[in-house]
């Protein structure tokens, strides 16, 4: 039997994988099994993830969706797309729209539910909605942190201008 | 500690200790983290990197757990000890490429891993011999705790933690067991056993050896999703379907025993007698032979033999082990004789 990604050497390592009640079968050699090794163990079945998001109306607009860029760190959701990977943690906020229906496919979810880390309330990306946002400041005025709370209010003006807060 | 000093060390899950080790080889517990704002490992450039490993690096120091930590930097380790971390499941392949600003922590129990600018910037593992995933949480829980007194990590309340692959999001935690289930692959009903384990939200992960014949009997299964339920969740979760495995397992061994007696100490001994006679043996046959033995011991078939022994050579024998016991690089070929001399000394 050969090797089903080279097709060239003997395959000599046998995988099963079981996602989602199928049964998966990959015959691989020994060097592309090493290859492939523990970005099995994780991502198998990624990609078959995000080729099916077309199908939902995710990407309405293909290429305008593609060419967005996280200001962060400059990653598009075309690298998303071809690596499977995001660029930061602010990506999340960026590509929120294509992300959620994916993580809800994932995880059956897209609503964490679990720790909190110690150092939470600090950063104003941690607190999503206006209502989260407001519950930070009042938070910040109660320990008198006031530089921390006139930065939400500010955050909370400009996401009531761009009406968008309760996304 | 030295890295050297591991090799004469029996590493946590060679033990063959804790509860249904009999069955349950190992519990692992894994949560990933990055620090927010900086970009993910694989797309962070050279500064960055460096600075978060410097980072990273001092808030392990400045914890409790790992302050007596082995801390390497991969880029100084020899092609075969980045293998040998890799064979005694303290980092991953992917860890041992690109390695100029990765590093691994590792307490010197061998229970706590943490390997830095991985996928993710870190990348906390705890290893319990045995079944005990729980314990594995309670421990992982407690060193994230404490880290995360020095770092920020990247986090969302709607989403949690924020990490490069969107598989792991939310909790970020995997927890999984490595199961030996010799007498369900006997029997022929790991297909479905294993199927209906999928069902249930769990992966399963089969090492296979040579040819289609499964060789090995070992099998890995693990939570698909990471967000959505909480932590102590997850690991219930998977705690409860992994008792039905092993109720199973235990049930078709006794079967075995009562029905298929005779072929299953045939099988034993005939590998036994392999082991200890050969002068040439490949990694696939080992693993395969040492599997039906761990079997004849847990059966009582194979009397004055201790379990860890069989263990601890699932160990010794694999191609980075050989070669730092033999302090120097081995061929393929040279290994096979290597591999046959080293198991025949320690059956002897
Ligand atoms: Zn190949
Ligand atoms: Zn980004």
């Amino acid at each position: 039997m050969l090797c089903d990604i080279c097709g060239a050497k003997e395959a000599t390592v046998h995988l099963t994988e079981i996602i989602n009640d199928q049964v998966t079968k990959l015959n691989l050699c020994e060097e592309c099994a090493k290859e492939k090794g523990t970005e099995m163990e994780e991502h198998f079945g990624l990609s078959d993830l995000l080729a099916g998001l077309s199908d939902m109306g995710a990407t309405i607009e293909p290429e305008a969706v593609a060419a967005v860029k996280c200001p962060n760190c400059g990653f598009s959701y075309q690298d998303f797309r071809k690596t499977g990977r995001l660029g930061c943690s602010e990506c999340y906020e960026v590509f929120k729209k294509q992300l959620t229906p994916l993580l809800k496919r994932i995880h059956g979810s897209d609503r964490h539910i679990g720790k909190i880390p110690l150092k939470i309330g600090k950063t104003p990306k941690d607190l999503i909605t206006l209502q989260e946002l407001r519950m930070g400041m009042e938070k910040a005025i109660q320990m008198e942190e006031f530089e921390e709370a006139a930065r939400l209010r500010d955050k909370i003006r400009e996401l009531e201008k761009k009406g968008k807060g309760d996304a | 500690m030295k890295l050297d000093d591991l090799l004469q060390q029996d590493s946590e899950w060679v033990k063959g200790t804790g509860p249904n080790s009999n069955i349950v080889m190992s519990s692992r517990t894994r949560l990933a983290r990055n620090l927010d704002k900086f970009p993910f490992s694989n797309w962070a450039n050279k500064k960055q990197l460096a600075e978060i490993l410097a980072i990273v690096e001092g808030a392990v120091r400045s914890t409790n757990f790992l302050k007596n930590s082995l801390l390497l930097k991969i880029k100084d380790l020899s092609e075969v000890d980045r293998l040998f971390l890799v064979e005694r499941h303290l980092m991953s392949l992917d860890h041992t490429k690109n390695p100029e600003y990765k590093a691994l922590v590792i307490d010197p129990k061998e229970v706590v891993s943490v390997m830095i600018n991985e996928e993710d910037h870190l990348r906390i593992q705890v290893l319990q011999s045995g079944f005990n995933l729980m314990e594995a949480w309670r421990i992982i829980d407690e060193i994230d705790t404490e880290l995360s007194k020095h770092l920020t990590y990247g986090y969302s309340a709607r989403w949690g933690y924020l990490t490069a692959c969107p598989t792991n999001t939310g909790t970020a935690l995997r927890g999984s067991v490595m199961l030996h289930l010799p007498a369900l692959v006997f029997t022929g009903q790991t297909g479905k056993v294993l199927q209906a384990t999928a069902k249930l939200g769990l992966n399963v992960r089969g090492l296979y050896g040579e040819g289609t014949e499964a060789s090995g009997n070992f099998f890995q299964v693990s939570n698909q999703a990471s967000m959505g339920r909480p932590e102590v969740d997850i690991i219930d979760n998977i705690e409860r379907i992994i008792n039905q495995i092993i109720s199973r397992e235990e049930t078709t061994q006794k079967a075995l025993l009562g029905k298929n007696k005779e072929a299953v100490v045939d099988r034993v001994w005939r590998a036994y007698g392999t082991l200890k006679s050969a002068h040439i043996i490949t990694s696939n046959e080992t693993i395969a032979l040492l599997s039906t033995i761990r079997l004849g011991v847990d059966l009582g078939i194979v009397k004055n033999l201790d379990k860890m022994l069989v263990n601890e050579l699932l160990i010794l024998t694999q191609p980075a082990h050989l070669q730092k016991l033999e302090g120097k690089l081995l061929s393929a070929n040279e290994r096979d004789v290597k591999r046959a001399d080293l198991i025949r000394e320690k059956l002897k």
